[in-house]
This record gives structure tokens, sequence and C-alpha cells, in this order.
């Protein structure tokens, strides 16, 4: 494999006494989309928030192209060019879709210290903004206000977000949550689309669309790693089939 | 994000600024001192309308730096002499710039209710500082003896004494407040900080060290807090501790909470409302013996405009005169 472009060592993240994350060792390949499944509660999402700086770990490493990075803050690893979705729709309600957008976008000039110069004529930004809206379909919406969407919408406003920071690595906590049928199809293209040119994390549930998309697959059980590897090698597992692919007969 | 007000609102705001605007013609000088008290206290008000309204920060203790600077005008009059603007007013905003940024270093690190007792819990530090140093003049205030005037070299263009030219000077000040504001609310910094107000968590994510631009804000509505202090420090020439207690910090929410929260010129509202009932409210010829205890009568008075207006003069201002205008991004033109 070659150098990965992000890698946890040994990443723990206790929450009391429990271990949402225990030792978890992955490296993730760049211009790969790299699944990370398992049952409820396995520790998915506190994985992302732990690369994402969402959390601080308890313990471990995190290295982004060879560079210790865990415990940083949120804003400065979003600055490194990792972007982020989140599972529970994560936007700013009372904006319009386009100023969900927007400020995303804006996060990406040199400073937002700019204090008498009007935002709107930011052309650059507003060409970011545009790209996300056009790239997930909701160009018709922009001018409505994010809290009178659809939840479909909202998810998908919640992936346009993070493509207006313009990031290279995507972590991906549940896209396709509670997305109908059709939008769901929809993001599965968007998630190929983008791994042309991404390398990307992704956490879904839905089975169909983990192995349509993924690269390479991890599943995860009580906060562990129980095995990382191709598609095919999880999906024949039999240590995956006994511990969570068996339960919901996802493929059989 | 912010809305421009749209043109039958500025047609009313014009209106009300042509009416503030001929109060020195009246010629009463009490209704003049009662006219320049709401402007400036309107100016204090919208200081504060940045935090609450426009970063979602709640400050409980905004009158530390009206009152800071108040006291900056006081220390730095001489005793026989007007102290010049040119010099007294920035070192005034000054002062309370800093007092803001130390304070506000600490406090923006707070939320929700946190960040509102720990807010007051400075100012009250603050206002018992200058109450028992006896630089500040005591517990019992201070005069300002001479008032401030601009002078270039030798030659006095203008003193704050001239009552009239005084107000002009304060209406000036309030327009000026309003229109850097609202620039300022429309520039980058001003989105991210509403950014803040409607989601910092996500905010951060995005990449906005979320930290740094809430500082500002506390900063920049310090300042402003400053400028109110001075001019009020300039219309009695008196201070007192009491322009930095808690007294003095609730009647600016109220003022907002009056005028309503989410429209800075809500803030000239509230204020007009405010200083115009307590007037009222004072009038022992009208409420008896309750005149004594006004605050009690202003407490029913803003209860029931809230109930009844819920989004205070400005969100029923804003509603009789039409929808919103378009938002910032949709008019590009603007
Ligand atoms: N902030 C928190 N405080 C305390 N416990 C937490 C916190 N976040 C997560 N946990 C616990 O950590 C464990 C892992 O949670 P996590 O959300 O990471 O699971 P998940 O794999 O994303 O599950 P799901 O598929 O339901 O989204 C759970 O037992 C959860 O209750
Ligand atoms: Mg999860």
């Amino acid at each position: 494999m070659r150098e990965p472009l992000l890698e946890t060592l040994e990443l723990t993240r206790r929450f009391g006494g429990l271990a949402a994350v225990k030792s978890v060792s992955i490296a993730f390949a760049p211009g790969e989309v790299h699944a990370v499944i398992g049952p409820n509660g396995a520790g998915k999402t506190t994985l992302i928030n732990l690369l994402s700086g969402d959390l601080p770990p308890t313990s471990g490493r995190i290295l982004f192209k060879g560079q210790e990075i865990a415990g940083r803050p949120a804003h400065s690893i979003s600055h490194l060019g990792i972007g982020r979705s989140y599972q529970k729709t994560n936007i700013f309600l009372n904006f319009t879709t386009r100023q969900n957008c927007w400020l995303a976008a804006q996060s990406r000039l040199p400073t937002s210290f700019r204090f008498f110069s009007p935002a709107h004529r930011r052309q650059d930004v507003a060409a970011r903004a545009d790209k996300a809206l056009a790239l997930t379909g909701l160009e018709a919406r922009a001018g409505r206000l994010a809290k009178e969407m659809s939840h479909g919408e909202q998810r998908q406003l919640e992936i346009a977000m993070m493509l207006a920071t313009e990031p290279e690595l995507l972590l991906l906590d549940e896209p396709m949550a509670g997305m109908g049928a059709e939008e769901s199809e929809r993001t599965v293209e968007l998630i190929r689309k983008l791994a042309a040119d991404h390398t990307v994390v992704l956490i879904e549930h839905d089975m169909d669309a983990v192995f349509k998309l993924a690269d390479r697959l991890t599943v995860m059980v009580n906060g562990e790693v129980l095995e990382t590897g191709t598609p095919e090698s999880i999906r024949t597992s039999p240590a995956v089939r006994e511990a969570y692919l068996g339960e919901e007969e996802a493929l059989s | 994000m912010i809305t421009l007000p749209n043109a039958r609102t500025i047609a009313v705001l014009l209106l009300v600024l042509a009416a503030l605007a001929s109060v020195p013609f009246l010629g009463d000088s009490f209704y003049l001192k009662l006219a320049t008290r709401v402007i400036v206290l309107a100016i204090f008000a919208m200081s504060l309308e940045l935090l609450i309204g426009y970063t979602g920060l709640v400050s409980f203790g905004h009158a530390a730096y009206f009152g800071l600077a108040a006291y900056g005008l006081q220390l730095l009059s001489p005793e026989y002499d007007a102290a010049n603007l040119l010099v007294a007013l920035p070192a005034s905003m000054a002062l309370a710039a800093l007092v803001a940024l130390a304070v506000g270093a600490l406090v923006v690190r707070t939320r929700g209710i946190y960040f509102i007792m720990v807010t007051l819990a400075f100012a009250q530090m603050l206002f018992y500082l200058v109450r028992d140093s006896a630089w500040f003049g005591g517990s019992d205030g201070a005069f300002i003896y001479v008032k401030p005037v601009l002078r270039i070299g030798e030659t006095v263009l203008f003193s704050l004494d001239d009552r009239t030219g005084f107000y002009f000077f304060c209406l000036c000040c309030l327009v000026f407040t309003y229109v850097l504001l609202v620039v300022i609310l429309r520039s980058p910094f001003g989105q991210v900080i509403m950014g803040i107000k409607e989601n910092e968590h996500r905010m951060q994510a995005l990449g906005y060290n979320t930290y740094r631009y809430k500082l500002a804000s506390f900063v920049i509505a310090g300042t402003f807090a400053g400028l109110a202090g001075f001019l009020f420090a300039a219309i009695d020439g008196f201070v007192s501790p009491e322009l930095l207690g808690w007294h003095q910090s609730g009647n600016a929410i109220l003022m907002i909470l009056l005028g309503g929260s989410g429209t800075l010129f809500g803030s000239l509202f509230g204020a007009i409302a405010f200083v115009g009932m307590e007037d009222i409210f004072k009038e022992r010829a009208i409420f008896g013996p309750l005149a004594d205890h006004w605050q009690i009568l202003m407490g029913v008075f803003v209860i029931a405009a809230v109930l009844l207006l819920r989004r205070g003069i400005a969100g029923w201002l804003v509603t009789w005169t039409g929808r919103r205008s378009p938002s910032l991004q949709e008019r590009d033109d603007a």
C-alpha cells in the first residue's frame, strides 16, 4: 500500500468508563474510498470526531500526511484540507441554503477579519458556494431557509457545506441516513464522482451503497477494529459475518 | 443573515431622525437634555445589540465599558480647563476597548448562562474597583467642571458646553455608529459572527477560530459602549460608579428587548421608549407615590411590551412596513 494520507495509531477515546474507540489503528490510503462499518454504538462517529478535531483523543496518534494532528482544534484541522459531514444534521437552520454554503466557502479566505468590504462582492466565495450547490443539486433551493427544506435536502446541504470548504479528505458520517431511495442513489453517484479526486472515509449503514463505493473496508465492533480488508475479503470473512453482517442478512 | 431595512422602514427611520433633529428647535432645555440621553443610550444599546443580537453573546456587564469611558473623560479633564475631544474621546474609547479585550479574552471562552454570569462578575468587580478607589473619586462620583472642546492648536472649534451643538454631535455619533455597524455586519467578519450566533459548533468545523471572532466582536461592542459612556458623562458633567453597575447593564438589555433584538435600529426605538416611559413613570402627578417605585412600573411595562410585541418595536415596524427585503446575498447590487 502507498504511504497513507491519514493514519491512526492506537487511537483511544474514553467517555468515563466507556472506551468508545479502543486502540484503533487504521491507514487510509490516498485516493481510496475507505468505508468504516459496524453496528450501532460501535464508535464510528466517535472515530470521525477524533479525526476532525471535534473531540480530543484520550490517547494515541493521528497522522495526516505524516504530521501529528491529534488534539488539534477542529478549525485548524479543517484548514489542513479535512472536511466532514455530520450524521446528525448540523447546519444553519435560519439561514438560506446558499448562505449556509457561503459561510462554508468564506472559510477559505485567508482571513475573515475584514470589516469594511461587503462580503457579497467576493466572487471567489460565491463561485465556491455555487459549485457546491450545483454538485449536490441544490441550486433550485438556494434561496430557501434551511429549516424549511425536507430532511433529505438538509442531508444534501450537509454535504454541500463540507464541499464548499474544498477539502481533499472527506469524512462522511452516514451521508445517506434518512434519505429516500432516489436521493440515496443520487448521493452514491455524487460520492463516486467525488472519489475521483478526493480521499473518502465513509461511514454508512446502507450495505448496498458501501459495497458499491468502497475500495477498502474496516469493520468496528465495540470500539475496536475487527477487521480491515477489501470488500471481497470482508464479505467472506467468517468473523465479520458472525459479529455483524450475519445479523443484518445484508449479504446473503 | 443581515437584512437591510426596506424602503418604507428607511422612510420611517428618516422621519424619526428628522423628528430628533428638530428637538433643539422646541427651545425647551429639559426636552433637549432628555433627547440627548435617548440618543446616547441608543448608542449604548446598539453596541450591546452587536453582541446579543448578532453574535449570540448575552453580556450582562456591558455597562463596565460605558462607565469606564465616562470616567476616562473625567480623568482626562483638567480641573479648571476643558479636555480636548480629539484626545479625550479616542483615549476614553481606547480605555474601554482595552479593558474589553482583557475581560473578553477570558469571558468569551464561556457559553450561555456562564457567559452571562461571568460578564456580570467582571463588571461588578470593575464597579467596586471604581467605587472603592480614591483615584476615581469614590462612591459619591466626580465632576467634570469644564465640558470638553474640539480644539486644534489654540483654536477652539466647538464646545460640548453648547447644548444644541452637543446634541447634534451626539446625533452624528448615533448615525455614525449605526452606519459603521451595518457596514461591519455586511462584511466577511459580520457574516462570521452571525454564523457563530446561529451555530458555533458548525462554524468551528468549517474552519473558523470562533474564539477570535467573538473576542473581536466583544471589543468592538465595548468600544462603542465607550463612545456612549463618554458622551453620557458630558451630558451632566458628572460621573458615578453606578454608570458601571448592573442596573445600567440591565437597562441596556431592557432597551434591546423593547426595541426588538435582531435589528440595529431597534435599539433607538428601545431607548426612546425606555427613557420616555421612565420620565412618565417618575411623574408624581400621574402615578402618585408609585412614582417613587418607577422601576416596578417599568418592569410591568417591559413585560407587557414583550408579550404584546414579541419582537419589539422594530419587529412590529418591520412587519408593518411589509415583508423583509431580500437578504444580503440575494441583493448583489445593494
Ligand atoms: N459525547 C459522548 N459522551 C458519552 N458517551 C458517548 C459520547 N459519544 C458517544 N458516546 C458513546 O460511545 C459509544 C459509541 O458511540 P458512537 O456514536 O461513536 O457510535 P456509532 O458507531 O457512530 O453508532 P451509530 O451507528 O448509532 O451512529 C456509544 O456507546 C455512545 O453512547
Ligand atoms: Mg454514528
